[in-house]
């Protein structure tokens, strides 16, 4: 009977426990990398019915955000453009491109531009606009230097832990209000010492007091 | 154990190649993991609707309706015209002041600069792109127009330029028109237009 089991069955149980720590452990940190906004949301760049390139027309030829996202400082929704916003000026410039047909076409019929929607909070979010523009919060802090992008991308994770890091310390992000829509600008040198010294300073002046209520943004 | 080892590298590979690391570009739309109630079946700013017979959220209003944020009483602050004419002056509910004024310039350099240049004179970046015939806001017809008809003009547009009055609300257009005039006496303006207090600073340079 003592030769029924080898001698190294002895470490067979501790082999096994070996196996499914490390199991245990890669699963977990895989959840920790990609079961989070972090590795679902940032980096979606879906291609559009046109090209549109924001680091042409709001970068090089430093058309505001404002000229197309008209009601972001009044609505809680940034709007998208409607065509004839676009055809201000594309009836005349480059009116023939063939990249421009579908904005013709949506010109013509009257139908919407099936622009694809990047960033879409969760139904039961109520994110306001205009409440964080009108005090000193960027374009910037939330979507990226779109003023850059070609083609834009989830920039920031938009997670709800994200945006309660800035409601808990807005002077990180929150700059002078006529800076809001210069997507270049930075506080003093450009460093983050600078950022949340003059951000402390507009806290404190404007009396911010960012809400960390459940109810501020789950109705 | 070597086995399960190799195993177990082979699975971190292929999982590492499937799904790639955080911040990578791709067109994939974002997964929602949890996803209980992330999309709800309302209706939502710009987003198609299957409620409605065209398919759109969004409804136009219904003819012969006004908003009701928009003044039915003051036919001129809405319209630019009194009567059958284009007024002159701005309207009763407009108070001209610097706060005015700075909303004006505000609303000007984002909706009017791009074509019209920043003085006015018809030279905005739009104008090297190809865009021909815009006015140059500071020359004799448009100082001579009333400001009912500029009005009217930022409204609905003129000739090759289209209208903004989606885009700027009528307090807002009136405020553009006023800036107009800024701009106008701008180019035209004499010493004795400076405040006196800032003239010494303006003739030591």
């Amino acid at each position: 009977m003592a030769n029924l089991f080898p001698k190294e069955t002895n470490i067979v149980p501790i082999k096994i426990i070996l196996c499914k720590v490390i199991t245990v452990i890669l699963i977990v940190l895989g959840i920790t990398y990609y079961f989070t906004p972090k590795y679902t949301r940032i980096g979606y760049k879906p291609t559009q019915p046109v090209a549109f390139d924001h680091s042409l027309h709001a970068g090089q030829l430093g058309l505001d955000c404002r000229y197309c996202h008209s009601f972001g400082t009044v609505s809680s929704h940034s709007n998208v453009p409607t065509t004839q916003t676009c055809m201000n000026c594309h009836r005349q410039v480059k009116s023939n491109s063939p990249k421009l047909a579908p904005l013709r076409e949506s010109w013509e019929t009257g139908k919407p531009m099936k622009w694809i929607k990047i960033h879409q909070a969760p139904d039961y979010v109520y994110f306001n606009h205009s409440a964080h523009l009108n005090r000193g919060i960027s374009c910037a802090s939330c979507h990226g230097k779109i003023n850059e992008m070609e083609v834009v991308w989830h920039d920031k994770s938009h997670s709800m832990g994200w945006c309660l890091e800035c409601h808990r310390n807005p002077e990180f992000h929150i700059r002078p209000q006529e800076e809001v829509f210069n997507l270049d600008w930075k506080a003093g040198d450009g460093s983050t010492k600078a950022q949340v010294e003059q951000g402390r300073e507009l806290v404190k002046k404007w009396g911010v007091n960012p809400s960390q209520n459940c109810q501020a943004c789950h109705r | 154990m070597r086995y399960y080892l190799l195993g177990l590298f082979v699975a971190v590979t292929v999982v590492l190649c499937v799904v790639g690391f955080r911040g990578q570009k791709t067109e994939r739309p974002p997964i929602e993991i949890f996803d209980d109630m992330d999309r709800q079946a309302k209706v939502k700013y710009q987003k198609p609707s299957e409620f409605f017979a065209d398919g759109q959220a969004s409804r136009m209003p219904i003819s012969g309706t006004v908003p009701a944020t928009i003044p039915i009483d003051d036919q001129y602050f809405v319209t630019g015209a009194i009567g059958n004419q284009w007024g002159d002056g701005m309207p009763k509910s407009v108070t001209v002041s610097s706060k005015f004024m700075a909303a004006g310039k505000e609303r000007y350099e984002i909706n009017c600069r791009v074509c019209h240049g920043s003085t006015g004179m018809g030279n905005g970046i739009v104008t090297q792109y190809g865009l021909a015939g815009v006015a140059n806001l500071t020359d004799e017809r448009i100082r001579a127009m009333s400001d009912g008809e500029i009005f009217n003009t930022i409204t609905k547009g003129k000739g090759q330029m289209m209208g903004y009055g989606a885009n700027i609300t009528p307090q807002d257009r009136w405020a553009v028109v006023a800036y107009i005039r800024a701009l106008q006496r701008s180019q035209k303006a004499s010493l004795s237009d400076v405040p006196e207090t800032e003239r010494e600073k303006l003739l030591k340079k």
